[in-house]
């Protein structure tokens, strides 16, 4: 038998066009926002939803936080897929800015690394002082370690600690180190579910719900120090991005307001980020 | 743990506070899910009934295609639609990238093999039954299909549910293409996924359920659709 | 109830209807599936006016015979000729075959008539009006609303016939249409069979009710093992059967 089957086709194409049209139009409608590219932890921390409201109120600018690790975010930024970049990998952020995808570099804020385990602490790790040689006691005694594994910023500033701590982990070979390659939050959950060490920011562990015994074992080491940095995307390598719209939101993010907002925004009466934009304060 | 127990107090209390929120996540949830439903019915229906009626040379190695398309990983399919509608890619003019238009596109990607591998099934063991039939009354072929479909029509709406279970379930696509922004293209699979990442098993269980849920109240409305046609005599 | 009969007539829609269809000839007709050789060297000739039974013992190839006339099958070898049409398919369009096995639609008794009628170019009150005419003929006003699938076998088997005959052919190809049907019902669809065919249908039935092949048959072709074994006349076929029918058909020589 002979179908009409261009004809089935054209009316198939002709209907699916239609609908989506119809439907980006609804989601078009908006015009006036920026997408932030921007990490899990940064996002899971919940600084995000304390103080864009306040800049939205302010401006009338809507921030879209799309939040994923920090190799992936310069990636997408890379893509054109973001206006404004918000991490925290310094040396790489550096880079894609000397590379030309980034306008300019700014300081924002910081907070830090800690080593979180379980509160009985098999190893005895609690207290040091030195990540490396926390991180070195739990490689002798073969210790469950989770790394996130996913190229993220925690997961490179991790690579620095165990260099610090003259291991290599991956070199090792041993059942011990286990990498997640997940976010924050997933990596957290699944050392929690293994009973094993982790290195994790403050941020996330803070606003982390699914503790159980869990505490902070080690923190307070200069080498635990995390920056975070923010990046206008370069419009000229995106003539389409909203460079207007990105730098307004730096500005006010470096400036006294944004500043003053993030050193504001606690849990638990505990500040998650410090900031030290240099023209903030 | 205790973490069952709080998860249905938190469900229970969610829907009877009409958390707005959640009305939000939930509206755009079956709005994405559904039209990207809708949008892979016209298509898979189209490849499906071509496939399932008309013989040509490739045919069989198409129908292979198709049911192994079936298994595509949401996650990749995220990748290849954040790939074309990204900036740097062939669509990014259409700046859909982070809408939920992005999102349907996606789950319209993953669900249209389904529906067209399962309705080309449907469409052929009728169309098989009906032939000679069809040739002796010297049906017009336009005709021939739309009696096929009509006929098949209670099937295919389960080919339908087929598609939009997995379509409303999966998080590997939304994820990456529309970015879990609040307020924008957060889902509850998405919410799901951001809960249990912030250590929130209680909430995300609880969200889990409701999505549950959502998925029985239209299986259910379908089947009384159904019901009240009562298909079993015209199936 | 033959009166009635005549508004069911045509204007008919064809290809070609100052082709005739007949005589219908059939030249060293094979058929086969695989290795097995079905239809085994037919020769026929049939004319117009007969009303042609074929019968012959299960699996003989009737049905198969029945589809290759009507072009449903693509003879192995051999050939079909409907008259001055060149080609089966167009003699096809201006016939109708009621299978063995009815296929019904999966919708209610009046929307199968429904989907035959809009086969035809009537307009919507016509098809009405004919929908409710056959109904009655057919006595299957009651059943209309019903889903055509949950008919008793010999109701389907009405719908089936009053499918073919509203699409008004110039040749009925029927196929033990009457096989489950109660008496009262095989005689009114004989009256529809008969009444159609004074109005100048061509009618080959396929049967194996003798009395029922009496009293329609024109003439008989007797299949067995894919030959024709017996092509005669009815009063010749009733009176002195062949010998090799009457050995196939041995027990049931007294019906003969
Ligand atoms: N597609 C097929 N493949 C293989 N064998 C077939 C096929 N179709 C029919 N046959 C065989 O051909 C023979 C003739 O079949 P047919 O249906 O014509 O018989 P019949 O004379 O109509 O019998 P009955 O009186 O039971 O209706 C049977 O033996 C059947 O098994
Ligand atoms: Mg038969």
């Amino acid at each position: 038998m002979r179908i009409p089957t261009s004809r089935l086709w054209c009316a198939c194409a002709a209907l699916s066009l239609m609908l989506g049209l119809l439907l980006s139009g609804i989601s078009q409608a908006e015009e006036r926002f920026i997408i932030l590219q921007s990490t899990t932890s940064t996002r899971n921390s919940g600084l995000f939803d304390a103080i864009l409201p306040r800049f939205r109120a302010k401006t009338g600018i809507e921030v879209r936080v799309v939040a994923v690790g920090t190799g992936q975010a310069l990636k997408n930024a890379r893509n054109g897929d973001g206006d404004v970049l918000l991490v925290h990998a310094k040396p790489e952020e550096e880079a894609f800015v000397t590379a030309g995808w980034g306008v300019k570099r700014f300081d924002v804020m910081y907070n830090d690394f800690v080593i979180v385990g379980p509160a009985n602490d098999p190893v005895g790790i609690a207290g040091l002082r030195q990540a490396g040689t926390a991180l070195r006691k739990i490689f002798q005694t073969q210790a469950a370690f989770v790394s996130r594994g996913d190229e993220s910023g925690t997961h490179k500033k991790e690579r620095a600690l165990w260099e610090i701590a003259a291991v290599d982990p991956l070199e090792t070979g041993g059942r011990w180190y286990r990498e997640a390659g997940a976010g924050m939050g997933a990596t957290l959950n699944t050392a929690v579910g293994m009973r094993a060490y982790t290195l994790t920011d403050r941020g996330t562990w803070l606003s982390f719900r699914n503790k159980a015994d869990y505490t902070i074992l080690v923190e307070g080491d200069p080498q635990l120090f995390n920056q975070y940095g923010v990046i206008l995307v370069n419009p000229a390598k995106h003539p389409h991005m909203k460079a207007g719209l990105g730098q307004q939101f730096i500005d006010w993010l470096v400036g006294p307001e944004g500043q003053s907002l993030i050193a504001g925004y606690t849990i638990a009466g505990q500040p998650l980020f410090f900031p030290n934009a240099p023209g903030g304060e | 743990m205790q973490d069952f127990g709080q998860a249905f107090s938190l469900a229970f209390q969610l829907i009877v506070s009409a958390d707005p929120m959640l009305s939000e996540i939930i509206f755009l949830s079956l709005r994405v899910s559904l039209s990207a439903v809708i949008i892979a019915s016209v298509i898979g229906l189209g490849i499906g009934a071509t496939v399932g009626i008309v013989r040509f040379p490739g045919r069989s190695a198409i129908i292979v295609f198709l049911n192994a398309l079936m298994g595509l990983p949401p996650v990749v399919v995220g990748l290849l639609v954040y790939m074309s509608l990204s900036h740097a890619g062939p669509f990014g003019w259409l700046h859909l990238l982070y809408t939920p238009t992005a999102m349907i596109v996606a789950q319209t990607v993953l669900v249209t093999p389904i529906i067209a591998s399962l309705s080309r099934q449907v469409i052929e063991d009728l169309y098989i039954e009906y032939r000679e039939q069809f040739l002796s009354l010297g049906v017009p072929p336009k005709m021939a299909v739309a009696a096929l479909l009509w006929d098949a029509r209670y099937s295919l709406l389960t080919v339908a549910l087929a598609g939009f279970g997995r379509a409303i379930a999966e998080v590997g696509a939304v994820i990456i293409v529309g970015g879990n922004i609040k307020h924008v293209t957060r889902v509850m699979t998405t919410a799901i996924a951001l809960e249990t990442s912030k250590g929130d098993l209680a909430l995300a269980l609880a969200l889990g359920l409701i999505l549950i849920l959502i998925a029985l109240s239209v299986n259910a409305t379908v089947s009384l659709l159904r019901l009240n046609a009562s298909n079993s005599a015209y199936a | 109830m033959p009166s009635d009969v005549e508004t069911l007539q045509p204007e008919r829609i064809s290809t070609d209807p100052a082709q005739s269809l007949f005589p219908l000839k059939v030249r060293q007709l094979v058929y086969n599936v695989g290795k097995q050789r079905l239809i085994d060297g037919i020769d026929l000739t049939i004319e117009k006016d007969r009303r042609t039974i074929i019968m012959g013992p299960n699996g003989a190839g009737k049905s198969l015979l029945l589809r290759l006339l009507h072009g449903l099958l693509t003879p192995t070898e051999g050939e079909i000729c409907w008259g001055e049409t060149p080609r089966v398919d167009q003699a096809r369009q201006r016939q109708a075959l009621v299978f063995q096995r009815p296929v019904l639609l999966r919708r209610s008794v009046g929307a199968n008539l429904c989907f035959a009628l809009k086969l035809r170019r009537y307009t919507r009150a016509e098809r009405e009006e004919r929908l409710r005419h056959i109904l009655e003929l057919a006595s299957l006003s009651h059943l209309a609303d019903r889903p055509a699938r949950v008919l008793s076998q010999g109701e389907q088997q009405r719908v089936a016939v009053a499918r073919a005959l509203v699409l008004e052919p110039e040749v009925l190809l029927l196929d033990e249409p009457t096989v489950s049907l109660d008496p009262v019902s095989v005689e009114a669809i004989e009256e529809l069979i008969l009444a159609v065919h004074r109005r100048g249908t061509k009618i080959i039935l396929v049967t194996h009710d003798m009395a029922q092949a009496r009293r329609l048959a024109d003439e008989v072709v007797f299949l067995e093992q894919g030959r024709v074994v017996e092509h005669s006349l009815s009063r010749q076929f009733f009176q002195q059967p062949s010998a090799a029918t009457a050995h196939i058909y041995g027990s049931s020589r007294v019906v003969l």
